[in-house]
């Protein structure tokens, strides 16, 4: 009785499984990317990317990525299955850079090249790393900033941390560029407030209160420009906002003229460049140690733009 | 049912697990060349082994009628606990891996006097826990990794193979080993000891038991201690195959690894299961996951299917037993 039915359980599990495995054209280069997550909007766009690369360049894709950006362990075991599959490279966005270092050896050992996405790891393996160069778009962010209050003044940034390294990429690639184009901006302060809401709103109206002629402030992520609008709006101040990254409240703050627009990274492209980077790494191709994503403006004119509306998020 | 009857209806579950066991592996190594292969039947079994020594853990609570929702945040309190003793007060290892365990156990008498003493609901009683000792891990360690990079050994503990060093073709790691010791002492409680026998008797009938003079108070908590202390040996596992203590991670182990025990023929409802049913029903989950990954199956569909796989498991033990009858 039970054998039977462990028999017909049996074939019905295997025809269920040999069905369920996508057919493989052997000679399509394979190059799964394993990433921090796949359920959220940034990182479906990452996928998009991903698989739009994959069709342009005749590459089989595939994207995996744990439930949520704690479970390190379960990246790892995903990592392992796809190091398995012998493929041609492997795309990696680490959660833990260093929990994974004896897996990328492995891969290492194995001439499967390893392309780092969206985050850096702390080690030499990977062959290069797709991820927004924060340097240049925040350059980008004081390019508009100076345009929108006519070249000259005070300006202000109200940054989210000054330790990590995007905190301190896009603190130093606006004052940068302040400094270089436009002599006759004034940067008075640069403050930090942890990406908090209430704390860089504090901040700001700080800053608005020590400085009346004020004209820009620059927000450096979606805390700390939501937090520059909420200071300006309780000041009732008229000073022109730049922000980053998206999020309902800064998407809000566009829409009503509030913020004058802010920079945003593009998921699509991070994935897109990781598939792109990876192939050429097949092939021996030198690569630059970084592989800039790409980034975006956006204001009130554009923000429902498909290419744009793409990679905002809530 | 009788003992006997007992012993025997989960024998034939295990055999259904196991069978299933095999099917999955025979299917997956014909769908997939890379499927069968040492490296990935080694990642498998290394894959195996925390939620294995999970739910080796838990059985013995669910054999006695109760359930454990701690477990998988318990697992991670005791690995902050471990990396406080080796990184922050720098101690040397073993007494690293001896305070784990100990937190764990503490965690489990907590949940085990709350049962038994307050009568509150094991489901009640260990989902607190859970809570608790998840925020509990994020305080003690400001919600930041701790790295074992200054303890020699410690990612040996997981990661290192004792059996590779015998038998270079098979670098079985010592995370496979550990789970297997602990399975193997946890069957020989369950089968040979008081404790065993009690663990059972609880879950048929605890009334019965009281009755006859047994402190069952007391081997209740006892048996949630013994099982949380199986959770600090998980707990280890896990941060020495990360090389660090995850404060954030933890919570759904638990429900991965009662999944491992429904699967392996544990009833929910106590009084019957087995360790070696356990240890299969844990091994059906990660060749599942290990295998539907190689064939590149995507990930939402991989939850689906693992669904799937643990209803259909349960729903075959009940047919088995109501054809028994």
């Amino acid at each position: 009785m039970v054998t039977r039915r462990t028999l017909i359980a049996a074939a019905a599990m295997a025809a269920m499984i040999t069905s369920a495995g996508p057919t493989f054209a052997q000679d399509k280069v394979y190059i799964p990317l394993i990433s921090k997550g796949f359920q959220h909007q940034f990182w479906q766009a990452v996928k998009a990317g991903a698989e739009q690369a994959g069709k342009e360049l005749n590459v089989e894709v595939s994207f995996d990525g744990p439930d949520n950006e704690t479970q390190v362990d379960k990246q790892i075991d995903m990592l392992s299955a796809a190091l398995a599959k012998k493929p041609a490279a492997i795309g990696f966005a680490a959660l833990d850079s260093q929990a994974a270092i004896p897996l990328l050896k492995k891969a290492q050992k194995e001439n499967i090249p390893v392309v780092a996405f969206d985050s850096g790891v702390d080690s030499d393996i990977p062959v290069t790393t797709a991820s927004t160069d924060n340097i240049a778009a925040a350059a980008l962010a004081a390019d508009k900033l100076a345009e929108m209050i006519g070249g000259e003044g005070e300006v202000a940034v109200v940054c989210h941390d000054q330790t990590s390294r995007t905190g301190v990429d896009r603190r130093d690639g606006f004052l940068n560029e302040i400094k270089a184009k436009y002599p006759k901006i004034n940067v008075v302060t640069v403050e930090y407030g942890g990406g908090d809401h209430l704390k860089s709103t504090e901040i700001t109206k700080a800053i608005i209160a020590a400085h009346p002629k004020l004209k820009g402030i620059f927000g450096t992520n979606e805390g700390s420009a939501i937090g520059v609008v909420n200071g300006v709006k309780e000041m009732n101040a008229k000073v022109v906002i730049v922000g980053y990254d998206s999020g309902k409240a800064q998407k809000d703050a566009i829409r009503s003229g509030l913020m004058a627009g802010a920079i945003t990274q593009n998921p699509v492209g991070i994935g897109y460049e990781t598939v792109k980077a990876a192939l050429a790494a097949t092939k021996g191709e030198k690569l630059p140690k970084h592989i800039d994503t790409g980034f975006y403006w956006y204001d009130k004119t554009n923000i429902d733009d498909p290419k744009i509306a793409a990679v905002l998020y809530d | 049912m009788s003992e006997k009857e007992a012993r025997k209806g989960s024998a034939h579950q295990k055999l259904l697990a196991f069978a299933s066991l095999i099917v999955l592996v025979i299917g997956f190594s014909l769908a997939s060349p890379n499927f069968f292969q040492v490296d990935n039947i080694l990642s498998i079994l290394q894959a195996t082994s925390v939620n294995g020594v999970l739910a080796v853990g838990v059985t013995m609570v669910i054999i006695t009628g109760g359930i454990d929702l701690s477990i998988g945040t318990m697992m991670t309190f005791c690995a902050v606990v471990s990396g406080m003793v080796l990184t922050w007060l720098g101690l040397p290892l073993i007494l690293g891996v001896i305070a784990g365990m100990a937190a764990g156990a503490a965690c489990g008498l907590v949940s085990g006097t709350l049962i038994a003493k307050a009568k509150i609901p094991p489901f009640i009683a260990t989902l607190g826990m859970m809570l608790v000792l998840k925020g509990l891990s994020l305080i003690l360690t400001g919600t930041k990794p701790i790295y074992f990079n200054n303890t020699d050994g410690y990612t040996d503990i997981s990661q290192g193979s004792l059996i590779g060093d015998l038998l270079p073709v098979f670098p079985l790691p010592n995370g496979v080993l550990i789970l297997f010791i602990v399975a193997a002492i946890v069957a020989w409680v369950l089968s040979r000891t008081v404790l065993g026998r009690y663990t059972f008797a609880l879950g048929s009938n605890e009334e019965a038991v009281r009755l006859s003079g047994v402190n069952t108070d007391a081997w209740k908590m006892g048996i949630y201690a013994l099982a949380g202390s199986i959770c600090g040996i998980a707990g280890i596992l896990i941060s020495s195959r990360l090389n660090s203590a995850q404060p954030a991670l933890g919570l759904g182990y638990e429900l991965e690894a009662i999944a491992a025990v429904v699967i392996g023929g544990t009833s929910l409802s106590g009084g019957r299961g087995t360790v070696l049913g356990t240890l299969i029903g844990a091994l059906i989950m990660s060749v599942l996951t290990n295998g539907l990954r190689i064939l590149s199956v995507a990930p939402e569909w991989q939850t689906v299917v693992t669904g799937v796989i643990i209803i259909a498991a349960v729903y075959a033990d009940q047919m088995r037993r109501r054809s028994a009858r």
